[in-house]
């Protein structure tokens, strides 16, 4: 009988076994068997009996006492019974055992084996399970076969050579040579084996990594190859050559090129080439391109070619294969920071694949869509989310919760919409919620003034219907609480008022302290809210007074206690109760990343869009933003365009400057009358002379003439100028820029002022000019002008 | 590089465990027991990517077994599956229309060819027919039984 039907007859009757417990005993019977033929001499089925107890130990039985065996089994000089023994081996022991060390000399010996089948055994098994021990006594053999061996031996030798290097990375000294030299190979295999060495050694020591950026031209030929090359019948996989090693070029390209630019524009055509040029109907296209997309986004690549790449994600992302929408997402999540805009193209998209079946994309789509939100989109895109979160899976629900919060804080486009957002939350997936909701939510009402009323009517409508969600409650019995009085009065702008009398308010509220489903948080909003309506309300004090002496009792220490002070300011202090209970102030958010368009500490306004203006208008800027803006000129570099508005410099540098030198322009000035026209500036021949022409009570026309007394031209002439705070200042366009030669012509601007505030008139004025091809630059201050009336 | 290959079937009964990194054998036990959850547990349609502590696990059902990868974080997840699926045709090859019987009852030609295949983890040879050569010259190299008693065992 062969013995290698014993094998399969053992397997069948393990698997004929019924029970778990016949299963066990069949192995048992048959695991003595092997462990009595281990001892035996040797009868030729050794291999048989070890590969039986693999198939044991694959079922999970305990196997260690084969140990031995595989060590034996792989020192006999039969082919069958080394094959066994090193599979014994990669299955049964680890370098943790101390069995390994005793095959190492085996290994060794195979490793020079006449036959490469034994070598290639050798070379398997110390890929598989060598240990540092190991790979550091056999590392020179390796170097031996990377160098002199056949195509089928050096594909296995490099990829022994990254198992060495990732158990000893200093090994990768020995192995660097003999990688670069693999690269000239022309087997694919070895080429393979080859670059992911390489692959290795760079990603662990950055001085290799410098060496081989000069293998980059080589490395983008071998790839032009792949791409370029016809029907491969040994390589083709789906219309691609060799997709395996095309991706594995791409990434160790795309570790040669990252942070550096010389290596990042020698791939740059390469990487365009394989994005235009890849086919990505089936999956090893897509695997091509993925990688191609992967490389462009972390090496410095042109901007062309990044948009490319996000447009292939695009493109991925309306790909009816869910494996590569997912990939395009996760992709897209790591380049939405850099790239913010080219994603954002894509956001409908996204958006789309919150409502797909895999839970792995809608994941994925969630944290994009969040990662998306701005201030632009916010409305529509919180639409999309608020619509997923009714049907999300519920380990997503607390994300999704809370990315809407943090995207309603930074971006909320108007306060009632933030409050409604919140509360559509609470009333979709109110447990899910994080715990400072509740306390960030009654602060952005308190801030709400204007919506108060309209606040405490959606609140108690919610209230009435549901009070399961806690966190909801907490908010609507505190709401009621404060603005009760609001609710009782029946009228309301925003929203449809409800009818209710006192009662119906003090029935909800009770409804609550009573309902089990409260929990104990909740019911001592509920208590102090009711508290709170005794000043509210006029005709059910009493029965509020009840309610609260009933709670002095309760349970529940914290309602008693509450209950407890309740009663004793009905009772000893009710001349204070009045003053205790009124409305609360506006409570400051103290966080600072507050960015709603309010000052600090203040109400949230409504956003504007912040237009930059035509003129500059100085009245709102704090005082000390005064020295800063007229410091405008001499901080910026920025050109001044010919037009009449000084806006594009406005916003920017408007923040605090070195400003030590700035002088004190609100101070006293001596005003001293000036002549109709004074000259402001002579420098290199140029001289500005002012004039200036009152002609409204607060309003002023300044005319600027330049003339030039050179012999040659005066080119490029630009005047910029700047007031104190309150003026408000008018360029009118130049006569033009160029002021001729000996004084045969002039420049003239005219500047409208407004005074409104009369505060004492300073320009700055600021001078560019070319002259004898060189440029000029000069700042004068006119301080005085004439005074009448001012 | 690839951390582990296992083979199951739709009972979770484990056909073929590879694995390239040194793990203890109680370890391995569990990650076989979290994967067949895991994937068993996907639904038919979804994709076929997951995430488990910080490898990215590729999985793909062929007939009654699953085949599924435990990859390092910055592995290309399509080129997995193509891996995954050229080890399926090189079965394929071998045995003539593979099931999964096949590969119950003759498991260690299916870890040989898959040593001829993939070596520490990584893709040794990217052409079907160089793979599928070297395992027949191997099998050729398997000594008949009379010449297997008459070598020395030592």
């Amino acid at each position: 009988m062969s013995p290698s039907v014993r094998l399969q007859e053992m397997i069948r009757v393990i698997r004929g076994a019924r029970t778990q417990g016949e299963e066990r005993g069949v192995i048992q019977r048959e695991c003595a068997a092997i462990r009595a033929q281990f001892r035996q001499a040797d009868n030729g089925t050794r291999s048989h009996n070890l590969a039986k107890l693999l198939y044991v130990h694959m079922l999970g039985y305990p196997a260690h006492f084969g140990q031995m065996e595989c060590v034996r089994l792989i020192a006999s000089p039969r082919y069958n019974e080394k094959r066994v023994g090193y599979l014994g081996a990669m299955m049964l022991l680890d370098e943790k055992q101390d069995a390994s060390l005793l095959i190492t000399n085996s290994i060794k010996n195979d490793l020079s084996h006449s036959s490469q089948y034994v070598q290639s055994l050798a070379l398997c098994t110390l890929a598989c399970m060598g240990s540092a021990e190991m790979c550091r006594d056999l590392a020179p053999e390796i170097d031996r076969l990377l160098r002199a061996s056949n195509s089928y031996i050096k594909k296995k030798a490099a990829l022994c050579a990254v198992h060495m290097v990732r158990k000893v990375p200093e090994l990768g000294e020995l192995f660097t040579p003999a990688a670069r030299s693999l690269l000239s190979e022309k087997n694919h295999g070895v080429l393979h084996g080859a670059v992911v060495l390489i692959t290795e050694l760079c990603e662990r020591n950055p001085d290799t990594l410098e060496q081989f950026r000069k293998a980059v031209p080589e490395l983008v030929l071998m790839m032009k190859g792949l791409v370029m090359s016809g029907y491969s019948p040994e390589h083709n996989v789906a219309g691609i050559s060799d997709p395996f090693l095309q991706v594995r070029i791409l990434r160790l390209l795309r570790i040669l090129g990252r942070n550096n630019d010389t290596a990042s524009d020698a791939m740059n055509d390469l990487l365009a080439q394989v994005a235009t040029n890849t086919d990505s109907s089936k999956t090893a296209g897509s695997a091509v391109l993925y990688e191609t997309v992967l490389t462009v986004m972390d090496i410095k690549s042109e901007s062309g070619l990044r948009v490319l790449a996000v447009n292939i994600l695009g493109r991925f992302l309306l790909n009816n294969d869910r494996n590569i929408r997912y990939i395009s997402m996760t992709s897209l999540q790591k380049i939405v920071q850099t790239d913010h805009n080219a994603v954002q193209r894509h956001r409908g998209t996204i958006v789309d694949c919150l409502k797909d079946q895999d839970a792995s994309v809608k994941r994925r789509a969630l944290e994009l869509s969040l990662a998306l939100v701005s201030a632009v989109n916010i409305r529509s895109l919180m639409k999309e989310l608020l619509l997923f979160l009714s049907s999300c899976p519920p380990e997503l629900r607390a994300h999704t919760t809370s990315g809407i919060f943090n995207a309603a804080e930074r971006y909320a486009p108007s306060q009632r919409w933030h409050i409604d957002t919140i509360l559509h939350v609470l009333t979709t997936a109110g447990g899910d919620v994080r715990d400072e909701t509740v306390p960030n939510l009654i602060q952005l009402i308190t801030t709400a003034t204007e919506l108060h009323c309209y606040t405490v009517h959606k609140l108690y409508r919610a209230l009435i219907t549901d009070i399961s969600v806690q966190s909801l409650v907490q908010v609507a019995c505190w709401c009621i609480g404060e603005y009760g009085d609001l609710l009782l009065r029946g009228e309301c702008e925003e929203t449809e008022p409800v009818q209710v009398t006192e009662d119906d308010v003090l029935d909800a509220l009770e409804t609550v302290l009573q309902s089990h489903m409260s929990s104990p948080a909740t019911r001592g909003f509920a208590l102090t809210a009711t508290m709170k309506l005794s000043t509210r309300i006029t005709h059910n004090v009493d029965r509020i007074r009840s309610i609260v002496s009933i709670y002095g009792s309760c349970i529940d220490v914290e309602l008693q206690q509450r209950a407890v002070e309740y009663n004793a300011l009905f009772k000893k202090y009710d001349h204070m109760r009045a003053a205790v209970l009124e409305r609360m102030p506006v409570i400051d958010k103290s966080s600072p990343g507050h960015t709603n368009g309010e000052s600090a500490g203040g109400t949230i306004k409504e956003l504007e869009p912040t237009k930059l203006t035509q003129e500059i208008v100085f009245p709102q800027e704090p005082s000390n933003q005064v020295c800063d803006l007229l410091d405008l000129l001499g901080g910026s570099g920025e050109p001044f365009q010919p037009s009449p508005s000084l806006s594009s410099t406005a916003p920017g540098p408007a923040s605090s400057t070195a400003g030590g030198d700035l002088l004190d322009l609100l101070g006293g000035l001596d005003v001293t009358p000036a002549p109709p026209s004074v000259t402001v500036y002579e420098k290199n021949g140029v001289t500005l002379k002012l004039q200036t022409d009152r002609q409204t009570d607060t309003g002023m026309t300044v005319t600027i003439t330049a003339t030039n007394s050179t012999d040659g031209d005066i080119t490029g002439l630009t005047l910029q100028a700047a007031v104190p705070k309150s003026v408000q200042l008018q360029m009118k366009a130049p006569s033009g820029d160029v002021i001729p030669a000996h004084g045969l012509g002039q420049v003239t601007q005219t500047v409208l002022l407004n005074n409104p505030n009369k505060v004492s008139l300073k320009i700055r004025v600021r001078v560019c000019y070319t002259s004898q091809s060189s440029v000029c630059q000069d700042t004068v201050q006119i301080d005085s002008f004439p005074s009448t009336a001012w | 590089m690839m951390h582990f290959l296992l083979l199951f079937s739709r009972q979770g009964k484990l056909r073929l465990q590879k694995w390239f990194t040194p793990i203890p054998e109680r370890e391995k036990k569990k990650i076989v027991r979290d994967m067949t959850t895991m994937v068993l547990g996907r639904k038919p349609r979804s994709c076929n990517f997951l995430h488990w502590k910080d490898l990215k696990i590729v999985y793909k059902k062929y007939a009654s077994l699953y085949f599924c990868c435990g990859l390092d974080a910055e592995e290309n997840e399509l080129l997995a599956l193509e891996v995954l699926h050229r080890y399926v045709e090189l079965l394929d090859k071998y045995f003539g229309n593979v099931c999964e019987l096949d590969i119950i009852f003759n498991f260690e030609k299916a870890y040989f060819i898959l040593d001829e295949f993939l070596l520490g983890g990584e893709v040794q040879e990217t052409s079907k027919q160089v793979v599928s050569r070297s395992i027949e010259a191997s099998d050729m190299l398997q000594e008949t039984m009379e010449e297997y008693m008459s070598k020395p065992a030592f």
